[in-house]
């Protein structure tokens, strides 16, 4: 490679009519020039984050707010994030939508549970997120306490711009996650455990 | 009785099913035309790049109210964090430095998170000190922290874009620049 390198300036000294072909000049600017370099992790982040197949724990009125999202007018398609499926098994990102009781603690857990990784977590609203006004004997204070959060969202209900706030700042969490590095983490642990 | 609802022939085209089909087609294939060549004809609104207009009267973010000299209006009276459904307001008093006032608030914090934007606090305030008409919608952050905002914070709001004739602005009555209020508290 690094004799291709130094070769493609004499090439340029040649007169236009001796000049080789257009192929073999390719050929000797070596490999540098052929393909297309990138960082996986930089792919693999791109692709996750504009991908990104919501599963929707709507309980209460910002579950009402996230139809307003997923409507035309503010149109989460745009964020590639339109695909709802409300089958933890095939979703990637869980937005938790309204009042957690201590009786549906568990439910949001299993779910949670049930999902692939890599998987992020929205906690929309005063509710999810600290149990807003609800300080009483079944409000859980926070789902923060039962499942990680990647991104909180302040309102009662927020707007779909706070939405769409807390969306790009997932995104950017997304890109800056490392697959190779989890990858890595994930192959270490099962060498400690096996 | 049952009531015998007449169903109606098909005729022939719908029979043969595929000019119904095509029909249909050239409904979504209008709908997707217009899309691509006139996307300014669409009902959406590309948020990040154009901001949504939110009515001044929209209870968003608070922000406290600055009295000519630079200090917060508010003097520490916890009327808004009493009336606050949520305890998501914590005041502590201190004395005032100024000697017509007798208190005013060292540590002024509000969780937006609890926050539910009922707007009870800025009803409550019997000095006008609170408002919650910074039109400030996208609150989001990764961690409970972040939303906690203190004096600094809820002070730092300026309505830059109200004309001096507005009631919001910084001249008129009650702003940071109106004459009369300057003559008032003795500042030039």
């Amino acid at each position: 490679m690094g004799e291709g390198a130094k070769a493609a300036p004499q090439t340029t000294s040649i007169p236009l009519t001796q000049q080789p072909p257009v192929a073999a000049l390719h050929q000797d600017a070596g490999l540098n020039q052929s393909m297309v370099t990138t960082s996986i992790d930089a792919l693999i982040g791109w692709g996750r984050k504009n991908s990104l197949w919501p599963f929707t724990f709507g309980t209460a009125c910002c579950a009402i707010e996230f139809m307003a999202l997923a409507a035309s007018k503010y149109d989460l398609a745009r964020f590639g994030a339109e695909f709802m499926r409300f089958s933890p098994r095939q979703s990637d990102l869980l937005i938790v939508a309204g009042t957690i009781t201590y009786k549906q603690a568990p439910i949001l857990r299993r779910i949670w549970e049930q999902m692939m990784e890599p998987r992020w977590v929205i906690s929309v609203g005063a509710c999810a997120s600290t149990g807003g006004f609800y300080d009483c004997y079944c409000t859980l204070p926070g789902i923060d306490e039962i499942v990680p959060v990647d991104v909180y969202i302040a309102g009662c209900p927020p707007r779909p711009e706070a939405y769409i706030e807390a969306l790009l700042q997932l995104q950017d969490k997304i890109q800056d996650s490392s697959y190779m590095k989890d990858r890595a983490a994930a192959n270490h642990q099962r060498i400690q455990v096996g | 009785m049952a009531r015998t609802v007449p169903r109606p022939e098909m005729t022939l085209a719908e029979k043969a099913y595929v000019p119904e089909i095509v029909k249909g087609l050239k409904v979504t294939m209008g709908h997707f035309l217009r899309g691509l060549f006139t996307p300014e004809t669409l009902p959406v609104q590309s948020y990040p790049e154009t901001p949504s207009v939110i009515p001044r009267n929209y209870r968003a973010k608070h922000r406290l109210m600055k009295r000519p000299d630079g200090e917060p209006r508010c003097v520490a009276c916890m009327m808004c964090s009493t009336a606050c459904p949520a305890n998501c307001i914590t005041i502590q008093a201190g004395e005032s430095a100024d000697d017509r006032i007798e208190k005013k608030p060292v540590k002024f914090e509000i969780d937006l998170l609890v926050c539910v934007f009922c707007g009870l606090c800025a009803e409550a305030c019997p000095v006008d000190a609170i408002r919650m008409d910074t039109r400030i919608v996208a609150l989001a952050a990764d961690s409970r922290e972040k939303f906690k905002v203190g004096l600094k914070d809820l002070m730092s709001w300026e309505p830059k874009d109200y004309p001096d004739n507005d009631t919001q602005s910084q001249k008129a009555p009650g702003g940071l620049l109106n004459a009369e209020a300057k003559k008032q508290w003795g500042i030039s």
